[in-house]
């Protein structure tokens, strides 16, 4: 029995994961084609390499298919209910940092707190017949971040992509998205509101809480633990 | 969890317990439209409700509760003074409580009628005589005083009906309260070279930048009317000693006369009904937290021994509902459910 490790397959966020587990000694690699997505791990008897979407990487870590992963803390957050029962944080990995955020159009002059994008929501709600919308692919982080702050009248519209682009087109009157420079907002006219910050995420090491653990995998896990100095 | 058949046995007994009261049975569906339920309860029902998608019919719902069914049904075709009971299944995803029942039945009895203290007391005091053999603790609240003591706040109308929007939110409301009780901070934001994009128009903003300003020339609301909201807020003692408090209270805001006078009815139809009411105890903030449309009496059945268990049984006043589904007519009602689920599980162990 080995001890499953998921990495993000390709890009960056694979490239520094592999940096910062090179510079403690575990060396991970892709191996055969460059297309293929097959990996291997060396430095720690037991340990496999699973290259996996980062986005699916919550998902498989529930399911106690793969034992640890690296992905964004955002992504854990907003894939799984009661994230915290269900996957450990080990540690955050220093790289991959981007902000969830609220943004509404810069022209606003009226709104620059959640107070205010409450009672603009009012408004607008009164004056167009239908809840203000905000576009996102963040829905549960969004709407537990609003309900904490109760902020009402709204209603969630799925974007998956080229979120910053909705309120131009008409399709959402304010976005959640992720953003590290705030470049693009500012390209769309979007502006950050004050109290708008969802969730700070970076790149960080789960492990799964399932009940797939057993002494082989604890123990390849603890010769892991003390080369990354967990 | 007991076993199905034993839940249901106890769901008949206890609707026929409101059939004998003279409840006629209603029936909802199990699939509703989604939209009347999500603009009732805002985005927030989507974390409780199971939503699915249907091709024709656009978003639908697993039926959340009955209450909404029920008033369209009545507001439709029902006669005055009306009784209801219904019983089945229905569905809550448990995000944060996966330990939680996603699907249960409930039995449930609503009333329709213009007499309103006594329709309170009617389902309280039939509520009470069925859960009995269960000895259960009983809450109580009345979320009328809070309105009628926002309504007559001294100050404007904007502000009160800011406030009123967040009377199911108690932490929001509380700090609108605060921040109206002293002078505004407001700073006028400085105009903006950006282009105006997106559906919100320039006239909505300028409207919404004037309102700003006139808030901010307001007075603040008085530290004595917020005092004595607080005071009215942390009410919580037997039935008698709160009404002799809500007197005190009313001498300086007299706006929650007209409540505090139907407290008294209430009181004294209970009293009428056998109930207790000496010994009943009254929790002014009961009831805030749940979904947004008691706004009167409230009500909950709690087991003493088993507090890991939901409520028994729950209910309360919903006139403004009727309001908002009755395409311009409008009922006082009130109503609850009994849970058998928990009923069973209660027997089983006492």
């Amino acid at each position: 029995m080995t001890l499953k490790l998921g990495v993000p397959s390709k890009g960056r966020l694979m490239e520094k994961t592999f940096d910062w587990f090179g510079a403690r000694d575990v060396t991970l690699q892709r191996t055969g084609s460059e297309r293929e997505y097959a990996g291997a791990a060396h430095g720690v008897n037991g340990l496999e390499l699973v290259l996996l979407s980062a986005g699916e990487i919550p998902r498989e870590m529930a399911a106690r298919r793969i034992d640890l992963g690296v992905t964004g803390s955002d992504l854990v957050r907003e894939q799984l209910a009661v994230w915290d029962r269900q996957v450990l944080e080990l540690t955050h990995l220093g790289f991959g940092h981007a902000d969830l955020i609220i943004a509404v159009p810069q022209a606003w002059t009226d709104v620059r707190t959640l107070d205010d994008l409450d009672a603009a929501a009012a408004a607008f709600r009164r004056a167009h017949g239908f809840r203000l919308r905000i576009a996102t692919k963040y829905h549960r982080l969004v709407r537990e971040f609003l309900r904490d702050k109760g902020v009402a009248d709204y209603q969630l519209v799925d974007s998956q992509g080229a979120t910053e682009g909705t309120v131009k087109n008409l399709t959402a009157e304010a976005i959640a998205d992720i953003t590290s420079t705030g470049e693009t907002l500012r390209a769309n006219h979007l502006k950050i509101l004050k109290d708008g910050l969802i969730h700070k995420s970076q790149a960080t090491l789960f492990k799964s809480r399932g009940d797939q653990w057993t002494d082989e995998k604890r123990n390849i896990f603890k010769a892991l633990s003390e080369k990354l100095d967990l | 969890m007991p076993p199905k058949a034993n839940v249901k046995a106890c769901a008949a007994r206890l609707q026929s317990f409101f059939l004998d009261a003279g409840a006629v049975p209603a029936e909802a569906d199990i699939l509703q439209p989604a939209e009347v339920l999500l603009d009732l309860y805002g985005e927030d029902i989507r974390a409780r409700a199971y939503v699915t998608q249907d091709p024709m019919r656009g978003e639908q719902m697993l039926r959340p509760d009955f209450t909404v069914p029920i008033v369209q049904m009545h507001m439709q075709n029902g006669a005055e003074p009306a009784r209801y009971t219904y019983s089945g299944e229905i569905f809550r995803k448990q995000e944060n409580d996966p330990d939680r029942a996603t699907e249960y039945m409930q039995v449930g009895y609503e009333v329709f009628s213009r007499d309103s203290a006594r329709a309170d007391a009617e389902v309280f005091a039939l509520f009470s005589k069925a859960l009995a053999p269960l000895a259960p603790r009983v809450a109580t609240g009345d979320i009328g005083l809070l309105t009628a003591a926002v309504t007559g706040l001294r100050t404007t109308d904007d502000r009160k009906a800011a406030l009123m929007r967040h009377i199911w939110r108690p932490k929001r409301f509380r700090a609108l309260l605060e921040r109206f009780s002293k002078p505004s901070t407001h700073v006028i934001p400085e105009p903006s070279e950006a282009p105006l994009i997106g559906l919100r128009t320039q006239k909505e903003i300028d409207t919404r930048l004037m309102a700003l300003e006139k808030d901010a020339a307001t007075d603040p609301i008085s530290s004595m009317e917020v005092d004595l909201i607080e005071e009215l807020l942390s009410l919580r003692e037997t039935v008698p000693n709160v009404l002799a408090a809500l007197r005190d209270i009313a001498v300086d805001l007299p706006q929650i006369a007209t409540a505090l006078h139907r407290f008294e009815a209430r009181a004294e139809q209970m009293q009428k009904m056998g109930i207790d009411v000496e010994a009943l105890d009254f929790e002014a903030s009961y009831g805030r937290t749940t979904l947004e449309y008691y706004d009167g009496f409230v009500f909950g059945f709690y087991s003493d021994q088993r507090p890991d268990l939901p409520p028994i049984a729950t209910g309360g006043r919903y006139d403004a509902l009727t309001r908002v589904l009755g395409n311009g007519r409008e009922i006082p009602a009130v109503g609850g459910v009994i849970r058998p689920g928990i009923v069973t599980e209660l027997e089983g162990t006492s």
